[in-house]
């Protein structure tokens, strides 16, 4: 293809910097749309889905009773149980036999669909706000029981269906 | 009409059966279900769930005992006013049977109810979800909701019957399966009911718990979480288990069994269905005699002279060393366990028919029997080994030959094929005389200490082929998992020691790196092919294949 002739003002530059200049300047005064992230953090709607994670009820326990019905439904297969029996002599529901010995959620694999949350019959786990999940190791972002749950904390729960089973 | 059924209707489709089958079986045989929790083919009726409740009519007789006739020449059928319990009615001519009239589905949508009336909805945490008849059948045959708000009965929960077994009285839908079983098929009378009504409680008697061999099979078939086995409970979730048919190799009975697995772990076995054989149960000593197959000590490469190797190099080492002892007039003899499949064990004696030796045994192995389906011979395919020419008969009757041999020094190489020969008479001390000693085995022993070349083999899980049982019933393995690490079924190692050891290459006997020698292409690349050469030579086998032995296993041609 044939290069197209430059005339002399075209060789010279400075009209097209001076509209560049232009255009910027012309934004200077305008609403500013750019968040200063990581300083400035983004509000998320309440149906924000981020990082999938585990809570405890008011009374301090463990919420997961290891249905693995997460494990199950979860497509990219990020959550991987392992079930146990819930320690008997400790002060809960005595009926709750199970509690996972370790519960791990592959961060690297979630898709941040949210089923697990759905399928969970004991609202035992959670797609709450956290986003910037990163790490320097693989290994690093597979959250194991301890670290979902406290990045879970507490969730009230009004019914506590298991006391009247 | 054959003299020995009666035709029947059932919605419908006419069915003809043996008189005394009950409506359930016959409703069975038309492919349609009766659902039902107490009733169980095995066990005798007890008729108690009244989940099974169908319409029944009996043709119309006159003063002549004749049937009446309708105007369409149809005879009349005169309906019982209540419904029926299919599992305790039996078949009769002219009998019509209706299970899905608004009479027989608002009946079992009552019955539904009333058993989830106290039954906790404790699902998640409970082993049996995922394969609970509670709970298929309240999402077939139930109303979807409770109308019920009083509070729950509430019964004893986890209570242990005796080590294996763990009760939760809550979920008992009281269908006594299990008092039944314990009594008419265990023999130990231990497990009734207390109190009446909602209060019934399945408990055992004070003092006694479940002792029998066989106590597990009431986990099976239990329909609900009330009983579970204290080694499965909470370890997996049923519906991430892959099932494999396999054989029971604790004994020579050989109950059908499937094994439970999930990414290469074995979590448990239950038995399979097989009039033949077992019937639908299993003892509890095969059925928790799985937890070697992920045994962390697992051989999982093979060593030469206690050191790691590759299989080229092993085979090769091995085939070499045989062919050098034969070669300077040195004895080789073979122990191969009847724990192996009939093709390895055909493959073992082949090898020796090669080397020319006849110093070949298995070790024969025995333990309490019992009238139910345990067998003394633990071993679990003694016929195949007999068949296969290892096993001598009475089995072990030349292994003293061969420690005799081994002590003054005439056989110099020993094969050792799945077996701890030391606890067989062949001690330490006479290994120790060995020029050569092979053993191909899949977990450490004192055999694998002394042993010059281990090659690590395949559990009964991992591989595919043929047990005999002492009924002589021939019957199928399967690869549930696979093998860990470099360990591969007995079967392949032994087609390539059979191709080495009469490779040209090899035959000389001389020294060779291990990657002089080129491999050769083995005569039995898959277990088809060596299942046909035995077939061929066996006339018992005489035109069976591997695929007619099928699920349900075939009889063998004395
Ligand atoms: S959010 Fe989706 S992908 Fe992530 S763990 Fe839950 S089910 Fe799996
Ligand atoms: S679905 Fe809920 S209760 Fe079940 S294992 Fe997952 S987090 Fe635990
Ligand atoms: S199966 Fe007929 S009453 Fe239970």
């Amino acid at each position: 293809m044939l290069r197209p002739k430059l005339t002399f003002l075209d060789r010279l530059y400075l009209p097209q910097i001076l509209a560049g200049m232009w255009t910027t300047l012309k934004h200077i005064p305008r609403r500013r749309f750019t968040r200063q992230y990581p300083e400035e953090k983004f509000k998320l709607l309440g149906k924000y889905r981020g990082a999938p994670v585990l809570v405890r009820n008011q009374a301090g326990q463990v919420k997961c009773v290891s249905c693995q019905l997460c494990e199950f439904v979860c497509p990219p297969k990020a959550i991987r149980l392992f079930p146990g029996q819930r320690d008997q002599a400790a002060p809960v529901e005595a009926k709750i036999e199970k509690e996972p010995q370790d519960f791990v959620i592959d961060m690297t694999r979630c898709i941040y669909c949210g089923m697990c949350e759905e399928v969970c019959p004991e609202q035992a786990i959670f797609l709450k706000k956290d986003f910037a999940i990163a790490g320097y190791k693989r290994t690093e972002l597979q959250f194991h029981k301890d670290k979902l749950l406290e990045l879970g904390g507490v969730h009230e729960d009004p019914i506590c269906k298991w006391k009247n089973k | 009409m054959s003299e020995s059924t009666v035709n029947l209707t059932i919605d419908g489709r006419a069915v003809r059966a043996v008189p005394g089958t009950n409506l359930i079986e016959a409703a069975r045989l038309a492919g349609i279900e009766i659902p039902h929790f107490c009733y169980h083919p095995q066990l005798p009726i007890a008729g108690n769930c009244r989940m099974c409740l169908v319409e029944v009519g009996l043709p119309k007789l006159g003063a002549d005992r004749k049937p009446e006739l309708d105007s369409q020449g149809q005879p009349l059928i005169n309906f019982a006013p209540k419904l029926t319990i299919a599992c305790n009615a039996t078949v009769s001519a002219g009998m019509v049977v209706l299970t899905r009239t608004p009479k027989v589905i608002k009946a079992r949508r009552g019955v539904m109810e009333f058993l989830l009336i106290n039954h906790p909805l404790d699902c998640p945490i409970c082993d049996q979800a995922g394969e609970c008849r509670l709970q298929e059948l309240a999402v077939d045959y139930g109303q979807g909701c409770s109308r019920f708000v009083e509070e729950k009965e509430h019964k004893p929960k986890r209570t242990p019957l005796g080590p294996k077994i763990m009760l939760d009285d809550e979920r008992c839908i009281l269908c006594s399966r299990c008092i039944r079983f314990m009594r008419e098929v265990a023999g130990q009378d231990c497990l009734g009911f207390t109190h009446r009504g909602s209060r019934s409680t399945l408990i055992c008697y004070p003092g006694q718990e479940p002792a029998t061999n066989y106590d597990l099979n009431i986990v099976d078939i239990c329909p609900v979480g009330a009983l579970t086995s204290t080694d499965f409970r909470f370890r997996q979730r049923v519906w991430f288990l892959k099932e494999t048919p396999s054989i029971c190799p604790h004994c020579a009975t050989g109950c059908n069994t499937v094994v439970w697995s999930r990414e290469g772990v074995v979590y448990r076995q239950t038995p399979r269905d097989n009039p033949a054989v077992n019937q639908c149960w299993m003892c509890d000593l095969g059925r928790l005699n799985y937890k070697f197959i992920n045994d962390p000590n697992r051989l999982t490469t093979p060593l030469i002279g206690g050191q790691p190797a590759n299989w080229l190099a092993a085979i090769a080492h091995v085939a070499q060393r045989l062919n050098a002892i034969r070669a300077t007039g040195g004895q080789i003899a073979g122990v191969g366990a009847a724990r192996a499949t009939t093709e390895e064990l055909f493959l073992f004696g082949k090898l020796f028919q090669g080397l020319e030796s006849k110093l070949l045994d298995s070790v024969p192995r025995s333990g309490a029997s019992d009238k139910l389906l345990l067998n003394s011979d633990r071993n679990p395919n003694m016929r195949g080994a007999q068949l296969a020419g290892v096993a001598a008969n009475p089995p072990g009757h030349r292994l003293a030959a061969i420690a005799d041999g081994i002590a003054s020094g005439a056989i110099k190489a020993l094969l050792v094929l799945g077996e701890d020969v030391t606890s067989a008479g062949i001690g330490p001390d006479l290994l120790a005389k060995l020029e050569l000693l092979v053993t191909i085995d899949i977990l450490p022993s004192a055999m694998t200490q002394a042993a010059h070349v281990v090659l690590p083999g395949a559990s009964f899980a991992e591989k595919g082929g043929t047990f005999i049982n002492a009924k002589g019933r021939m019957q199928q393995l399967n690869p549930a998992v696979a093998s860990p690490g470099q360990a591969r079924p007995e079967w392949q190692i032994l087609s390539e020691l059979l191709a080495a050891v009469s490779s040209r290459a090899l035959r000389d006997g001389q020294p060779r790196a291990a990657n002089a020698w080129k491999k050769p292409a083995p005569d039995f690349p898959n277990l088809g092919k060596v299942f046909a050469a035995m077939a061929a030579e066996a006339p018992a086998l005489a035109d069976l294949t591997l695929e007619s032995v099928g699920a349900q296993g075939v009889q063998i041609k004395e």
